[in-house]
């Protein structure tokens, strides 16, 4: 049984004049332990699709339809008083920004008690033993006294990192990490990283990972979703994904990166913007910016289909890899 | 005229000489006073932004200036713009100094030397359209130009920058980041100036949005000749857009070198954990250089060099003796006693 | 067909009409109905010589006989007088929609004064800062610390011993501008530079200066229209105060002259006659002035909601 199974997951937000959809029937599946890796540019659907995991939607945003089962138990649409239990519990989220999760009035101790003591039945040492434990697998330095400290006495790394040692608190089953290192420099981003690998490696938790960047996914996760204008256009091994795209956007997006291309040349750039929620074109999403698009394009939205060992969501998949093959032989 | 135009490609546009920029934190007289041991002392604390950064940047190159936040870099940018006044030190441009003119002497030089900034959100005036933003600088620096002229500046500048004539009558909100920022570039295009200033003009954007803007910039400079002095923290852009990289580490200098030089061969510790840190599309095996603790705060910085404290290779020396940058065989200039001294581990 | 029409660019009307602001305006009754009541206030006012039947100001039709009439509803009204008449015998309806147009020309051309003192000095005092800052702010807080109508009350008293309540009484009108107008500019100020130091620090106004733009330009032209929507935010409070405290100094005798009373006055003119059962001739033009002044604070209730960049994302 997987750990998380989402099936047609539409996510739509009322606006004022229209409803507009901002996830648009997202399936996939996680397997305990597993990581996966949710790419995308921003307006992609990305984070809402971490919030709609987590059941923190608000306003105007709500589940249209689908499923979410979560160890086998339907979480979409759960009373928020129900979900209060998985979250936190059974599933931890980390945002991109560490003071917007810790509160700043607390200390990191009275913060990582509370929490405990919300969820188990636990006196205060007892806690307070388990928070020095949890500190101390995320490597902070002398963690007793950080129990003491307030969040604004803390460099910007080592809030993350006790962002990680309190999602990980109470042993979930789920990290939902949405762009944890965005806000980070690059030396600390890649601690950061190789901490929350080994910590999900070594525990057997489940990632997903929300990330704009190709190169940390890649090495992170095992597998990838690729995501544009609020749906999943390409799935797969994230190995797979990396070194033969199939879907024209994922194409564009990887060999628009300065490294694809020799210094002081142009880049490939992909033509065009995301478009808004609003005014997503019928058909494929991507028609208006695509090479290869055709009038079939325009016109009907593309079944996801397996290629090449990849789920793909492309009409056009078949005649673009003939003749990439072709140029190639040529 | 050719070899006129050689020579002046080698011509030295932008000079700093031992900039400082320090700011107050303590501001006015009462702030300084402290309660200390039972007596009141008057202790004034500073930030070191900048330390004793001395560069040249050339006509027609991209100089890219690298380092993490609070790495001064930023506050390089605006030293050089005259957005702020240096501690100490002169900023020399075109071999006339700069740094202490007043605005109305330096208005000529607005004209060439222009700036990108970061948050396209925010670098362009909510309440004007794009046509009122681009106009604006024509007139104010062309007083002479009659209407038609300054709309067939702007129109020209449009078209070269790809900003399509029918956003004209809109409002910067109306656009997405990557249009704002190109609108950004054809502002300060509209007055044709030889030296840009990018303060990391890229890093709000998406990826696919990012290689439009990049390619943008690259064109103008081919087209314009323009002198670029690119501030950015991403190293892979540094790789494919700069002709010289400066490494800046807690407002110093670590290593200065040709690009390709410093990505194939870096000297200084810290540009090793930095290029190190990368990560790298192709390679699902992270191996990066770890370095102990975090960067130290800019206030009161330690006599010695501003690494030392997370440096591996560091000894009694470079706790108490600042570095001084040294050519090095390969043209780099490397500020570090290991490297001096030859004992820097290989491996690392 | 239309719809060809319909795809071209919005008008200006339209866009405005479209806009955020707009449509939580249509969605809020309470603002609508302050609006409406207030624009029917202001246009009935404003309009006054054409719509009262009297004209209050001209001694010739005003008859002492005619005084103390109750308004039409009550027994003994005459039903020439809807509202009845004061204690001079001035129609009453005549006399709140003139007096009421006073009110509103004083509160706003005080507003103004307030608004043009304030917005100068706070643009000038937040951009330039230092210790030009220190200055200004410093007399702004002088300035806070005498209540407003305790300065009004000393300089309207010394100008009315000054000039003889002759004079006094003809240029009153300009003296309680004036007076408001000065006593609350660093209202003003003080939101102003609050704004302008925010704005300044926005990478458009580096970009102007990296242009080479003068301080004087930067101002008026990048700041300024992006610290319009507090502006706007305390301008309805302000009118609503100046509305009040001209109200009070009429009340107190220092304001508008019986001969032309604003509603201030009018309230105080038949305070004298409330225990003699002439009730209307205070409660009247009270309840006009109260009615005027909560539908302008409800305007700027909602606007300060709309325009909270806190609450709306521009």
């Amino acid at each position: 049984m997987s750990l998380l199974s989402v099936r047609d997951l539409t996510v739509k937000f009322a606006m004022r004049d229209q409803t507009v959809t901002a996830l648009d029937q997202i399936s996939f599946d996680l397997g305990k332990g597993e990581r996966l890796g949710i790419v995308g540019e921003s307006g992609a659907g990305k984070s809402i699709t971490g919030f709609s995991l987590m059941n923190l939607l608000s306003r105007p945003g709500f589940i249209d339809s689908g499923s979410i089962q979560f160890e086998g138990e339907e979480i979409a649409g759960l009373p928020d008083r129900k979900m209060r239990s998985i979250r936190g519990n059974r599933m931890a989220m980390i945002f991109q920004d560490p003071m917007v999760t810790l509160n700043p009035v607390l200390t990191i101790g009275q913060q990582m008690v509370e929490t405990l003591q919300a969820h188990r039945r636990l006196s205060r040492a007892d806690a307070e033993q388990i928070a020095i434990m949890k500190l101390r697998e995320v490597y902070i330095p002398s963690p007793e006294e950080r129990l003491a400290q307030y969040p604004h006495e803390l460099s910007g790394g080592m809030r993350q990192r006790i962002i990680i040692a309190m999602a990980l608190l109470l042993e979930p089953q789920l990290i939902i990490a949405d762009e944890p290192t965005t806000a980070l420099d690059v030396t600390i981003q890649a601690d950061i990283m190789e901490l929350l690998l080994e910590l999900c490696t070594s525990n057997m938790v489940g990632l997903i990972l929300i990330t704009h960047d190709l190169g940390v996914v890649s090495q992170m996760t095992e597998r990838t979703l690729v995501m544009y204008a609020g749906r999943i256009i390409e799935a797969g091994k994230t190995r797979e994904i990396i070194n033969d795209p199939q879907h024209p956007y994922t194409q564009g997006l990887i060999n628009a990166l300065p490294q694809q291309t020799l210094p002081g040349h142009r880049l490939k750039q992909i033509p065009g913007n995301m478009p808004g929620l609003a005014a997503i074109p019928t058909g494929c999403a991507f028609n208006p910016r695509c090479p290869y698009a055709v009038d079939h394009c325009r016109s009907t939205r593309p079944e996801t289909v397996s290629y090449a060992s990849v789920e793909v969501a492309c009409h056009e998949v078949n005649r673009l890899h003939n003749t990439v093959l072709e140029d190639e032989s040529a | 005229m050719k070899d006129l135009t050689a020579e002046v490609e080698t011509q030295t546009i932008l000079e700093l000489r031992n900039v400082e920029k320090r700011f107050d934190l303590d501001k006015g007289f009462l702030e300084t006073l402290k309660f200390k041991g039972g007596r009141f002392t008057r202790e004034q604390r500073s930030v070191h932004a900048v330390n004793n950064v001395s560069l040249e940047v050339k006509r027609g190159e991209a100089l890219c200036v690298v380092g993490e936040s609070g790495c001064g870099k930023s506050t390089v940018a605006r030293l050089v713009a005259g957005l702020l006044e240096p501690s100490a030190g002169e900023i020399h441009y075109d071999g006339q100094r700069i740094d202490n003119k007043s605005r109305g002497q330096l208005l000529d030089l607005r004209k060439k030397m222009q700036m990108i900034f970061q948050n396209p959100y925010a670098s362009l005036n909510p309440r004007m359209t794009i046509q009122q933003a681009l106009e604006e600088p024509v007139r104010y620096h062309n007083p002479g130009l009659s209407r038609g002229e300054v709309r067939a500046k702007v129109a020209e500048v449009m078209k070269s920058v790809g900003v399509d004539p029918s956003w004209s009558s809109r409002y910067p909100h109306e656009f997405s980041g990557g249009q704002r920022q190109r609108i950004a570039i054809a502002r300060a295009l509209t007055v044709d100036p030889e030296f840009i200033i990018a303060d990391e003009p890229i890093s709000a954007l998406d990826v696919s949005i990012q290689a439009q803007v990049l390619n943008l910039m690259l064109e103008a400079k081919e087209e314009r000749g323009l002198t670029y002095l690119f501030i950015t923290h991403d190293l892979s852009v540094v790789e494919h857009f700069g002709t010289r990289v400066v490494v800046l580490y807690l407002g110093s200098v670590c290593e200065l070198a040709d690009t390709r030089t410093l990505f194939s061969n870096p000297k200084h510790p810290y540009t090793k954990a930095l290029l190190s840190a990368v990560p790298q599309l192709k390679d699902d095996k992270p191996n990066h250089i770890r370095l102990k603790g975090e960067i130290p705060t800019p206030i009161n910085l330690p006599p010695g060099c501003p690494f030392e404290s997370r440096c591996a290779s560091a000894n009694a020396r470079c706790r108490e003796e600042k570095p001084r940058p040294i050519v090095q065989p390969d043209g780099a200039m490397v500020a570090c006693h290991a490297v001096e001294e030859g004992r820097l581990s290989p491996e690392i | 067909m239309s719809s060809m029409v319909d795809t071209g660019e919005p008008t200006r009307l339209q866009r405005i009409w479209q806009s955020n602001m707009a449509y939580s305006f249509r969605r809020n009754p309470v603002a609508v109905v302050s609006l409406v009541i207030f624009l029917i206030i202001a246009v009935m006012s404003l309009l006054a010589p054409v719509i009262a039947p009297f004209d209050p100001y001209d001694p010739a039709s005003i008859d002492i006989m005619n005084s103390e009439y109750p308004p039409a509803w009550v027994e003994g009204s005459e039903p020439e007088f809807i509202l009845g008449t004061d204690d001079q015998g001035r129609d009453l309806w005549s006399t709140i929609l003139y007096g009421t147009r006073l009110s509103l020309i004083i509160g706003l051309c005080a507003v103004g004064l307030q608004a043009f003192l304030g917005i100068s000095i706070g643009l000038i005092a937040g951009y330039i800062g230092g210790r030009l800052d220190n200055i200004l702010m410093r007399l702004a807080d002088i300035q806070l610390s005498f209540s407003t109508l305790m300065v009004a009350i000393i300089f309207l008293a010394v100008t009315q011993a000054m000039f003889g309540s002759e004079t006094f009484n003809q240029y009153a009108i300009f003296f309680l501008i004036a007076v408001i107008g000065v006593a609350e500019w660093p209202q003003y100020a003080r939101t102003v530079r609050a704004t302008v130091l925010a704005e300044k620090r926005k990478e458009y106004v580096d970009s102007a200066r990296v242009l080479g733009f003068g301080a004087g330009r930067i101002m008026v032209r990048h700041i300024l229209p992006n610290s319009l929507s507090p502006i706007f935010v305390i301008s309805t409070v302000q009118v609503a105060n100046a509305i009040i405290s001209e109200a009070s100094l009429s009340f107190l005798g220092l304001g508008m002259p019986p001969s032309q009373p604003s509603l201030g006055s009018l309230i105080s003119s038949g305070f004298d006659y409330i225990f003699s059962g002439s009730w209307w001739i205070t409660a009247i033009p009270g309840v006009v002035l109260v009615v005027l002044v909560l539908v302008i604070n409800l305007l700027g209730d909602w606007m300060r909601d709309v325009l909270n960049p806190k609450l709306y994302k521009g």
